[in-house]
């Protein structure tokens, strides 16, 4: 039989307590049980990184993660990075500048990972942003959009 | 000012960033259950029986379909979707269901339905399938021996079609050759991996006895088509909608065996359900390109001048049609495009295989075609001691000749004519940029530091825009908003903005006032979809002429309203004023009002109903894009690693309409074919078991495999349609394994390494330099 | 691809985790995740347990005690790779961890559960073979040490019972000043390495006092090229050595890469670890 079991998580500042299923994946938590469809699902063994949110300020893998182990964590998905719903954040802004998503299937992921990647690296150089995202897959773009969208945040970011 | 050739806001891109995309797996429904299936994990094999009791007892199951129980429910139990050709020796249709022979590893047996995706799987795991393994097909070539296991017991052989390209007499021009040249070519290209695998959802209304199925199409209405067939329904019962795509790459054109079964599930249980692909399904159960085989000769007189080609390629088309000879076709027919060839002759034998069937991915065969003749061209050159440019130089269909009749026709039996272009310059300026001429200097410079350098080149011509049509209606409704519906496509190339950019130009400029819903069968009744980079040409081509409709019935009531003339009026953001007085002006949405029609009341200005228009603009003759491609590599000959320091790319899809897509699609397409050339291998062994089945073993080129891309564009506008526009979305691919793999033959040059083959593994490359040393 | 049924357990201490590992019968613990989660969606792996220690107390710590280099269990890879007092006093982790998969990984993945899959490409597991380190393991029984010669039983088995939990790895630190270099061929950035070489240096007026050269990726365990360093005078000839007995090792054929190609990188990396480790010497 299914075991379950309660958790209390916060996602994108909003408090949920929900039961679970103990085998589900916080990947499939978000989307079908919080309804939080943005990040999505690409391989389901880590390799894609379509599914990266940010736990506690981390970026981590969604569907290698339980969602019983995000009890008492704090999570933000790519609906909890933009400022508002009618403002972007810069770097949202600047992968729609320089054309840096085409499906936008991997590009939950690739804000998520790269939200993190600008806490901690500021001013990178394109070699340092592309190890940035070399754990996020994308089958359109062959990833120069992206990398011009955060040299321009970063570079701009002086002004 | 046009907003064509302009690189204006995406209208995907708001919803995307902000997570609010609706991908296949975001719909959700009251009632709806998920379904998992039971595959087989032989590529060839019997079905003695299969057991579901206790599958279906376990809790939270509510049902386990085998043929057996979608029969009564299907008219046409096959998906009949071949490409018409008179060469087919063999039909072999895909079963919605394993009757009693699997043929594939994947091919799907049993289908559960369940309360979610978990409980199927634990079901799936529980039903019991007797099999008795049978001899598989595993290799193309081995396949069409004499006495070789058929890939399906029924068939006298593995022979599914064979057919010559060719024309002129090829005999005569290898018998007066000055040289002529051998070489034999395996080739292999894996699957598409999307970065969203596939996904259906249906939904069955009793009420109606309507069918709906959202599904992560590229071809929406083609498989309304088949729907209809194989549920015995007619259109107006079904309805196809396309949610957001997340990438395509061709196999998403194809109508699968788990589409009809979960339409039928939806059906028998009167709940919708949902099926969705994962990673390790889409290496087994989606389309995929994989082996070909050549055997070549190439005939040049004392100049290097191609004087015929001959030869043979074997294709392997997996152990279905799923949708043509159109892959091997293209690779054959693409030797005869973009050089001068005055004879040729390709004879094309297409191999059965225990395999998932083979349709194309993101090139459809052409880059096949190129390698083939770059290779022939570098062997050339080498051979007579010229250099690999000079000798394309000499046989590249000069601008003067265009357009140029080649002596081939493609596969609807149109002769293949060059409209635009002018290769020899998009090869000189790719030279020049790629620092051609220096690199001599500087590879002897790296050799005597011990590091080896080389450099290649590719050419390329590549149809774009296969007609016939596609359909778009451009309407403005009394609420003042422009509303586009097309049978064309959106997988991330931007077709929406595509076609709201064109449709804006003649409507006011707002893009911001247009919507586009693309790919749903219930909003235009007829409709292609995506593939052979057509839909900026044909929906292009479509919607503009539309538009023009619609401005000008729009202009004419406008005239009316305002009392005056036509020809002082034009259209600005949401409204249609005097040209010069901007106060004169009345509001698109009461223009379209206007004949939206008030009881009693005449409509104005003579005109009928409605401001809309419907275009399926029929378009034959394909239009030919072309591009260079120099590739510059470092090769490190203890690992055998390639890295690509280096990309230049100069390319001429005709008009641009916007710049920011064009190179998106042009450096996207050379991440795919650089994953063809080192990276890309969907490997099996020889019971046709796949050896590879997850990302882990599967490589994806990410960011730091790509190099810097130098992108450069020339305009050859086509007289083929008014926009003067080509395709672009399979471009980038074509060339990029030839030149990659020409400049790591040419870092290897003191090895005297010879490449023939694609993808090359660092082993591959070490072994080069081991025979040698 | 979703995991098989299983009752999860979250013990809050050592004694908890341990407690179950004792009784339950079929168990896998969870720890970073980032190798067992794949396994469980394949169902590749499908325990009747799971054992999740991520809210254990106290198995996440780095600590230098004089001249080693105490780390738990549970300390995430990122949290090595940003230590201060790893960069200072064990360069070569240093180095090699950030090769370690890629950022996402990182912050959940840990050092016990490398250590413990045992995957023939890891650095980590390289780089514990390079130093000796010595694994701790907890069980009702107590406590008890493992050499990390003695650790991998075979491929991907480490020697450690259903009922152990590995809390800590003891790594003993070089002198200060000694050369390190790990060098790595993958295919692509932050995949698992085709061949690794991990080499530490210490030298005297131009010969080596102390060397440790290990090989990763070959086989199921780390391996020694077998040519004694001690003594000799720092050369090419006798980096080349060195280099060319990789010849003589163990490796492992798949269908992806052959074991002649395998060595050959092998040599490649040695040599070029060497080079640049010797490079990295500052007191001599």
């Amino acid at each position: 039989m299914e075991e379950s079991r309660p958790i209390s998580v916060e996602v994108n500042g909003i408090a949920f307590r929900r039961e679970v299923s103990v085998r589900m994946t916080l990947a499939d938590f978000l989307r079908h049980d919080l309804m939080l469809t943005g990040t999505h699902v690409g391989c389901e063994h880590g390799v894609c990184g379509a599914c990266t949110v940010l736990v506690n300020g981390r970026s981590a893998r969604s569907c290698l993660m339980l969602a019983v182990q995000a009890d008492g964590e704090s999570v933000t998905t790519i609906e909890g990075i933009a400022p508002s719903p009618t403002t972007l954040h810069p770097l949202q802004q600047a992968l729609k500048d320089h054309h840096g998503l085409q499906c936008g299937f991997c590009t939950s992921g690739m804000v998520t990972t790269l939200i993190e990647f600008l806490r901690d690296c500021p001013k990178p150089t394109e070699r340092d942003v592309r190890v940035a995202i070399s754990g996020n897959l994308c089958r359109c773009t062959g990833y120069q959009g992206i990398i011009d969208a955060v040299l321009r945040v970063t570079s701009t970011k002086d002004e | 000012m046009s907003l064509i050739g302009n690189s204006v806001p995406r209208l995907e891109d708001e919803p995307l960033l902000r997570g609010k995309g609706r991908f296949i797996d975001d719909l959700h429904m009251p009632r709806m259950l998920e379904a998992a299936f039971v595959r087989s994990p032989h590529a060839h094999a019997l079905v003695r029986g299969i057991r579901k009791d206790a599958a279906r007892a376990l809790p939270g199951v509510h049902a386990v379909l085998v043929r057996a129980d979608l029969l009564p429910h299907l008219r046409n139990e096959f998906i009949v979707v071949g490409l018409p050709s008179k060469d087919y020796k063999q039909n072999v249709n895909r079963p919605a269901l394993v009757a009693d022979e699997a043929v594939y590893v994947g091919q799907p047996v049993a289908m559960v339905v369940a309360e979610n995706r978990y409980i199927a799987e634990d079901a799936a795991a529980l039903v019991e399938v007797d099999w008795e393994p049978l001899s598989p097909a595993a290799d193309c070539s081995a396949a069409l021996s004499p006495g070789a296991p058929t890939a399906h017991r029924g068939s006298p052989h593995n022979l599914l079609a064979e057919f010559p390209i060719g024309y002129g007499d090829v005999d005569a021009a290898f018998a007066s050759a000055a040289h002529v040249f051998k070489e034999s070519f395996w080739q292999h290209r894996g699957g598409s991996h999307s970065i969203e695998c596939r996904g259906t959802v249906a939904a069955s209304d009793p009420n109606e006895e309507r069918l709906t199925v959202w599904t992560s199409t590229q071809m929406a209405h083609a498989a309304l088509r088949v729907l209809c067939d194989m549920l015995g329904r007619d259109e107006d019962s079904v309805r196809v909608v396309t949610p957001d795509v997340g990438g395509g790459f061709g196999p998403k054109l194809v109508f699968y065996a788990e589409d009809i079964c979960v339409a039928l599930a939806a059906i028998i249980l009167g709940r919708p359900v949902k099926w969705i692909e994962d990673r390790l399904e889409h290496f087994v159960a989606t389309t995929q390109e994989r082996d070909q085989h050549w055997d070549v000769e190439v005939a040049v007189d004392g100049e290097a001048r191609l004087l015929g080609i001959r030869g043979t390629l074997i294709h392997d088309h997996g152990a279905y049609t799923a949708r043509g000879v159109n892959l091997p076709y293209n690779s054959a027919e693409q030797i005869a495009i973009g050089y001068e060839l005055p004879a040729y002759r390709m004879n094309v034998q297409i191999a059965l295989t225990n395999k998932v069937p083979v349709t194309p991915v993101r090139g459809a065969g052409h880059p096949q075609g190129v390698f083939v003749m770059e290779r022939l061209l570098d062997r050339i050159a080498r051979e007579l001691d010229l250099d690999r440019a000079e000798v394309r130089r000499r046989n590249l269909v000069p601008a003067t000749k265009m357009p140029y009749r080649t002596g081939v026709k493609n596969r609807g039996g149109m002769p293949v004519v060059l409209d635009t272009g002018d290769y020899l310059r998009c090869q000189e300026d790719a030279l020049e940029r790629a620092g051609w001429a220096e690199f001599g200097e500087r590879q002897k410079n790296a050799r005597n530091d011990g590091r080896y350098i080389g450099i290649g080149l590719a050419n390329f011509v590549k149809g774009t825009g296969r007609g016939p049509f596609e359909t778009v209606t451009v309407r403005i409704g009394p609420s003042g908003r422009i509303l586009v519906y097309t049978g064309a496509a959106a997988m991330g190339q931007s077709t929406k903005t595509m076609l709201a950019q064109i449709v804006a130009d003649q409507l006011g400029g707002d893009m911001t006032n247009v919507t586009v819903i693309a790919g749903d069968t219930g909003t235009v009744p007829t409709g292609m979809g995506g593939s052979n980079s057509r839909q900026a040409v044909l929906a292009g081509t479509s919607a503009h002429s539309a538009a023009l409709k619609v401005r000008e019935k729009a202009i004419r009531i406008a005239a009316h309203l305002l009392e005056a003339g036509e020809a002082d009026l034009e259209i600005e953001g949401r409204s249609v004023h005097v040209k010069g007085v901007k106060k004169m002006a009345v509001e698109l949405s009461k223009v379209a009002s206007a004949v939206a029609g008030t009881a009693g009341y005449r409509l104005p200005g003579g005109v009928g109903p409605g401001l809309e228009a419907m275009e399926s603009v029929v378009i034959d003759p394909m239009t030919y894009a072309n591009g260079t491609a120099v590739a510059e590599v470092e090769v490190d000959i203890d690992t055998g690693g390639v890295r690509i320091v280096k990309m230049v790319f100069v390319h001429d899809c005709g008009r641009i309409l916007h710049p920011q897509v064009v190179d998106g699609q042009l450096i996207g397409g050379v991440a795919h074919g650089i994953g063809n050339a080192l990276f890309e291998w969907m490997r099996y062994d020889d019971q046709a078991q796949p050896l590879v089945g997850t990302l882990a073993d599967y490589l994806l080129v990410t960011a730091t495999e790509m190099p810097p891309v130098e992108l450069a564009h020339h305009e050859s506008p086509t007289p083929l349609n008014p926009l003067g526009i080509k395709g672009v979305g399979e471009c980038g691919v074509i060339p990029i394994a030839p030149a990659v793999l020409s400049a790591v033959e040419d870092a290897l040059k003191p090895f005297g390494a010879r490449i023939s083959r694609t993808p090359m593994m660092p082993s591959d490359i070490v072994a080069l330099v081991r025979a040698f040393t | 691809m979703k995991p098989a049924p299983f009752r999860y357990h979250a013990p809050a201490t050592l004694d908890e985790a341990i407690g179950l590992l004792d009784t339950l019968e079929d168990a896998r613990v969870l720890a970073g995740g980032q190798s067992l989660m794949p396994m469980l969606n394949f169902r590749i792996v499908q325990p009747a347990h799971i054992v999740d220690i991520n809210r254990v107390q106290g198995l996440s710590y780095i600590r230098r005690e004089g001249e080693v280099l105490e780390v738990g269990a549970m300390t995430r890879q990122r949290d090595l790779e940003f230590s201060d007092v790893v960069a200072e006093a064990f360069p070569l982790l240093h180095e090699a961890v950030r090769l370690v998969g890629h950022r996402q990984t990182r912050n959940r993945g840990t050092l016990g559960g490398s250590l413990c899959q045992l995957d023939p490409s890891a650095e980590l597991v390289t780089v514990a073979a390079a130093v000796d380190a010595t694994i701790v393991v907890a069980s009702k029984a107590g406590t008890r040490e493992i050499p990390f010669a003695d650790f991998p039983l075979g491929l991907m088995s480490p020697a450690i019972e259903a009922n152990e939990l590995v809390v800590s790895v003891r790594f003993p630190l070089w002198k200060r000043g000694h050369g390190f270099a790990f060098e790595e061929f993958a295919r692509r950035h932050g995949d698992f390495a085709v061949a690794s070489a991990a080499v530490l240096l210490e030298m005297e007026h131009g010969r080596v006092e102390r060397g440790s050269v290990v090989v990763g990726g070959l086989d199921s365990r780390p391996q020694r090229p077998k040519v004694g360093l001690h003594g000799r005078q720092s050369s090419t000839a006798l980096f080349d050595e060195v280099a060319a007995a990789c010849d003589g090792l163990e490796a492992m054929s798949d269908s992806h890469v052959d074991a002649g190609y395998r060595k050959r990188v092998a040599r490649a990396m040695v040599r070029r670890a060497l080079e640049r480790a010797r490079g990295r010497v500052a007191t001599d």
